[in-house]
């Protein structure tokens, strides 16, 4: 399967096409207008060449055909923003599937690579917080907190089964970074401090990536990471594989009843800094 | 070959300002944007923090107060010494132009005391966002009202040289510094219910 | 900063104030128009060339990625934090990718396309004797050469310079080294000249028109630029506002931009309160930035309609339409500004509103272009170099803009944004456009600013390689946008889905370096022409502006006597006159 070339990106998501239809009637549009425009300035520059015994017009002839050409032109473009992008938008922004049905993630970007956090069995996904942050915890996962016991990091890895709905929180650690995932046609930036959601859903499986589009920094080239549609079987081993493994998740519930029986906690999020 | 240039001194027939007029008021408008995205910051950051002090529990209201009243005074001096210089009384200008100038000064001294007292306290611009803003809304137009300050005594002193030579102009040139002063005068109308009474 | 051009040695003839000024007066520290416009043209130019250059070392990287530079003495110039044996490194890439986009905009085209050409012009044009006040004109111009010189020591400060984009989004940008504070201290000085220059051309237009010059006989030049100055008076200093506060998290340690809980490099940020907001910067920075587009356009557009009526021996089509429109666009561009800002979180609301205003601000572009067009027909065009440029504008001013229709839409932008389509659209528009224009400029108003002619033939070999090679750089970017090839990425080859689109970048990058040999006639025929090139008489594209009434180089003060205008400015054909072509000032029929 070709899935990239000097084209348009495979198309493997269920909303994709409207934007695919859109960006081919708008450049059908703009090469009509081309054409038209750039023919006729080619005719007009040899028509009315300087040369012997031709004289230029002072009077001005009032062209009525360019007024109507513009006119059409606006009238194209309300039916482009009324009948196109108008819906496009308000479907992908506000018609998010059902909570129920969708599988959630929350994916965390950071310079440079892609926290994908699944809430597991549960449903639910477990508390994080900045103050817990490290390299072998990026997403900053408590896992005093029991609905975190079976949540699920991955780093990079952004696997998904095919024919469900997905519902993403995005966020970002750092600075703005902006998830991409070319072949699903969803594009979002992810702003520090935001929370921004996205729904996506894939009707085909493969291996595909995901980019960083907005730039975050001397790795902005290299923040790839792999987003991957299983089908359904596949998915939920994968995901079982991911999971915490039982020794860990007893080690996890021992040190939260050690914590909870000490006197003092320490508090999970740092004071604000003051001069 | 006549190489001057029109509308110094007399305002052009259709426009009715003289250039110098005119580039001040288009200055003016420059500012407004300036202190308008400004002012548009406070409200984004404002009405996005989950919550915000009102500003009279931890600013100086009657030093603020005091200050107001500093400046609408001098825009008062201000006015009075351009009408001085209208009325040709070179004496009265420097009056009420030294007034201002001084009038000026005064309100930067209530300033630093107003800014040493948080430094003491320990609020500086970094402590949080409510503090970087008064810090950098005050602080630039603070740094408007020594320019201010500094184009006054200009005028008052080595510039008035221009009185003899071209009377109109000087009188033209008081007049936008005026102008100026009043829109420094107007901007800090505006901070000081904003940043200390709401 | 010395002079290279006709100003070097005084014809004699209408001569300068009765007590010569010292040479560090009269040509450095100067208050004539012409000799500021010309600094500013020349300073300008060279910054030109300096991000031209910084581009071409992209383009290496682009084409052939982790290779070393095939030229070992070039490789020489940088140190191990910038290349290593000749391998660019990714921060030297990205530091080149910011100050490439900050220099050509703002040390490049602008200060060339408004402080040159529009300080030199527009007081001739108007029959003033000078701009309204000459020593805020001269303030403008250093004020503009500081940012400069501040905005190339940064290269060399530790951390080497803004790395950001010219776009400087934070946090990315307040968490930095410390070239990004250079940065906003040079655009600081930036920003203060071009008020300060906005202030002189708006007041000067005004105020110090010739008798008879009404507004509607105001060649289109000076329409163009009037509605430009009021675009960087007001739309500037939001951006100086932005850059206090950036400065203000960057060295106070606020947190304007910055919100709570960042954790950068495995560890919570320190020394920052947070509540702060990214997107506040990007509002205020896209204030000022999509105007700053227009100031981009306008002037180049005032340059190509003064060439084509000059070249087509008759008056433009559509006179007042064009003024309308342009007045029109300088209106919209104050709203449209958040159509950078669609993937931002935005909701259907906002987003409407700015897809709205976007679609509206094309119509007045659109008039612009197709009146230019239509001026053509029933001329008499003269292919002159000028003209070349200037009839090439056209076509790809329309490639520009069509391509920013589908960028326009936020639906389809999901798929396009921050890709090659969009380096490709407004690429488009400024260089192959805007420059192009710029050129036609430079060889139009060439006699009358040294009194010699440029040579045709240089001009046309640089025009035509310049034309074929420019799309060669400009044409594949959106080929690569379609295959979703993000911009900004020091090595493209890292995505699969840019691969397949790779062999283009070799192509573009070949493309550049040809285009910039393609330059080498310019820069010679330029520096020859000033010196050796065929002596100009007043008036030697038979024009009817009133800059062709001065001597050719005006003298200080420009006119003999003050002129008096008693029509249009394009009254070329008219039947009332024996000539083909009736200047403003002329009382008599011809």
């Amino acid at each position: 399967m070709q899935k990239y070339g000097w084209s348009l990106p495979i198309d493997v998501s269920t909303h994709g096409y409207q934007i695919d239809r859109l960006i081919w009637v708008i450049h059908w549009f703009m090469a009509v207008l081309f054409v038209g425009w750039f023919l006729f300035f080619l005719y007009t520059l040899f028509r009315f060449r300087a040369r012997a015994g031709h004289k230029p017009e002072h009077h001005e002839k009032h062209f009525k055909l360019p007024t109507y050409l513009e006119a059409g032109v606006a009238v194209f473009e309300v039916v482009l923003l009324v009948g196109f992008s108008f819906p496009i938008w308000a479907h992908i922004r506000n018609q998010f599937p059902d909570e129920k049905k969708a599988l959630h993630v929350r994916v965390v970007a950071e310079q440079f690579a892609w926290n994908v956090h699944y809430p597991g069995p549960d449903g639910v996904f477990g508390r994080t917080s900045p103050a817990l942050m490290n390299a072998s915890n990026p997403l900053g996962i408590d896992r005093t907190d029991p609905r975190a016991l079976d949540d699920i990091a991955t780093i990079n890895q952004l696997h998904i089964p095919v024919d469900t709905p997905v519902i993403a929180q995005l966020t970002s650690k750092d600075v703005i970074h902006s998830f991409f995932l070319p072949v699903m046609r969803v594009k979002q930036d992810t702003t520090p401090g935001q929370q921004i959601p996205v729904w996506f859903q894939a009707k085909q499986t493969g291996d595909f990536e995901i980019a960083c589009a907005q730039l975050c920094g001397l790795g902005h080239y290299r923040m790839r990471g792999f987003f991957v549609v299983d089908p359904k079987e596949t998915f939920t081993q994968w995901l079982a594989e991911q999971a915490p493994k039982p020794e860990e998740i007893a080690a996890w519930t021992a040190a939260a009843a050690a914590a909870a029986s000490k006197p003092v906690a320490a508090p999970a999020v740092a004071a604000p800094a003051s001069h | 070959m006549d190489a001057t240039i029109h509308h110094i001194s007399k305002p052009h027939p259709v426009t009715g300002v003289t250039n110098s007029k005119l580039g001040t008021w288009l200055f003016l408008a420059s500012e407004v944007m300036l202190f308008g995205s400004l002012f548009s910051a406070y409200v984004l950051i404002r009405t996005g923090s989950p919550s915000w002090p009102h500003g009279w529990t931890l600013l100086n209201v009657p030093l603020a107060t005091l200050n107001t009243l500093i400046l609408i005074t001098s825009s008062v001096t201000m006015v009075m010494a351009w009408a001085s210089l209208a009325l040709k009384d070179l004496g009265k200008y420097r009056l009420y132009m030294g007034s201002t100038v001084l009038l000026g000064l005064g309100f930067l001294v209530v300033k630093s005391f107003e800014y040493g007292s948080k430094f003491a306290h320990h609020h500086y611009p970094a402590t949080d966002t409510f503090y970087a803003t008064y810090f950098t809304l005050t602080g630039l137009h603070g740094l408007h009202v020594i320019g201010g300050i500094v184009l006054n005594t200009y005028l008052l002193f080595p510039g008035s040289a221009l009185w003899k030579k071209e009377p109109d102009q000087f009188l033209g040139r008081v007049e936008a510094a005026g102008l100026y002063w009043h829109f420094v005068d107007l901007v800090w109308i505006f901070l000081f219910p904003v940043l200390y009474l709401l | 900063m010395s002079q290279t051009n006709g100003h070097s040695h005084p014809h004699g003839a209408a001569g300068h104030d009765s007590h010569e000024l010292p040479f560090w007066r009269k040509y450095i520290f100067s208050v004539d128009h012409k000799v500021i416009g010309i600094q500013y043209a020349v300073t300008g130019l060279l910054f030109l060339f300096f991000g031209f250059c910084l581009m071409m070392l992209m383009r290496w990287q682009l084409a052939y990625p982790g290779q070393p530079l095939p030229v070992p003495f070039l490789a020489n110039l940088f140190n191990e934090t910038q290349m290593i044996s000749g391998i660019m490194l990714p921060e030297f890439y990205n530091q080149l990718g910011a100050m490439h986009g900050t220099i050509m905009i703002f040390l490049g085209v602008v200060p060339l396309a408004v402080g040159g050409f529009g300080n030199f012009v527009v007081p001739l044009q108007i029959g003033a004797p000078d701009m309204a006040f000459p020593k805020l004109n001269m303030m403008s111009y250093w004020l503009y050469f500081i940012g400069g010189i501040l905005m190339l020591a940064s290269f060399f400060v530790p951390g080497g310079t803004a790395q950001s984009g010219w776009t400087s989004y934070p946090p990315l940008s307040v968490i930095a080294s410390s070239g990004q504070t250079w940065w906003l201290v040079g655009m600081a000085f930036l920003i203060n000249s071009s008020l300060l220059g906005s202030i002189n051309f708006i007041t000067t237009i005004v105020q110090l028109r010739a008798p008879g010059l009404s507004f509607f006989r105001l060649p289109f030049f000076v329409w163009a630029q009037f509605v430009t100055s009021f675009l960087l008076l007001l739309a500037f200093p939001p951006l100086m506002g932005a850059a206090v506060l950036q400065l203000m998290d960057r060295l106070a340690h606020t947190s304007f931009f910055l919100p709570t809980g960042l954790v950068v490099n495995g560890a919570p940020i320190a020394g920052y309160s947070g509540g702060g907001n990214p997107l506040l910067w990007q509002h205020l920075f896209w204030f000022l930035a999509h105007p700053e587009v227009y100031v981009l356009i306008l002037p180049a557009m005032g340059i190509v309609a003064e060439v084509i009526a000059n070249n087509t021996r008759k008056p433009l089509y559509g006179y007042k339409a064009l003024i309308y429109s342009v007045v029109f666009l300088g209106f919209m561009s104050f709203i449209v500004w958040a159509h950078h800002m669609y993937l931002t979180g935005m909701g259907t609301g906002m987003s409407a509103f700015f897809q709205v205003t976007t679609m509206i601000i094309s119509i007045p572009s659109v008039i612009i272009l197709t009146t230019m067009i239509l001026s053509l027909w029933g001329g008499a065009i003269r292919f002159t170099v000028p003209m070349l440029f200037a009839l090439a504008f056209l076509p790809m001013f329309g490639i520009g803009g069509l391509t920013g229709l589908p960028l326009g839409l936020n639906a389809s932008d999901i798929h396009l944004h921050d890709t090659y389509y969009v380096i490709g659209h407004f690429h488009y528009v400024v260089a192959p456009g805007t420059i192009f224009a710029l050129f036609a400029g430079v060889y139009y108003w060439f006699p009358k600013a040294t009194g010699r002619q440029m040579v045709g033939w240089l001009g046309k070999l640089h025009f035509w390689p310049s034309l074929i090679f420019i799309n060669g750089v400009f044409m594949p970017m959106f080929i690569q946008g379609m295959a979703g090839v993000q911009r900004r990425l020091y090595d493209p080859m890292q995505y699969a889905h840019a691969q397949p689109t790779q062999v283009l970048n070799v192509v573009m990058s070949v493309s550049a370096w040809l285009l910039g040999l393609a330059q080498i006639p310019f820069i010679v025929n330029f520096f020859y022409s000033i010196f050796w090139g065929r002596k100009a008489d007043q008036n030697p594209w038979q024009a009817t502006t009133l800059e062709w009434t001065a001597p050719s180089p005006p003298p200080h003060g420009n006119f003999t006597s003050e002129p008096v205008v008693y029509r249009g400015p394009y009254e070329y054909a008219s039947p009332d006159s024996k000539s083909d072509f009736w200047p403003q000032a002329m009382k008599e029929k011809n």
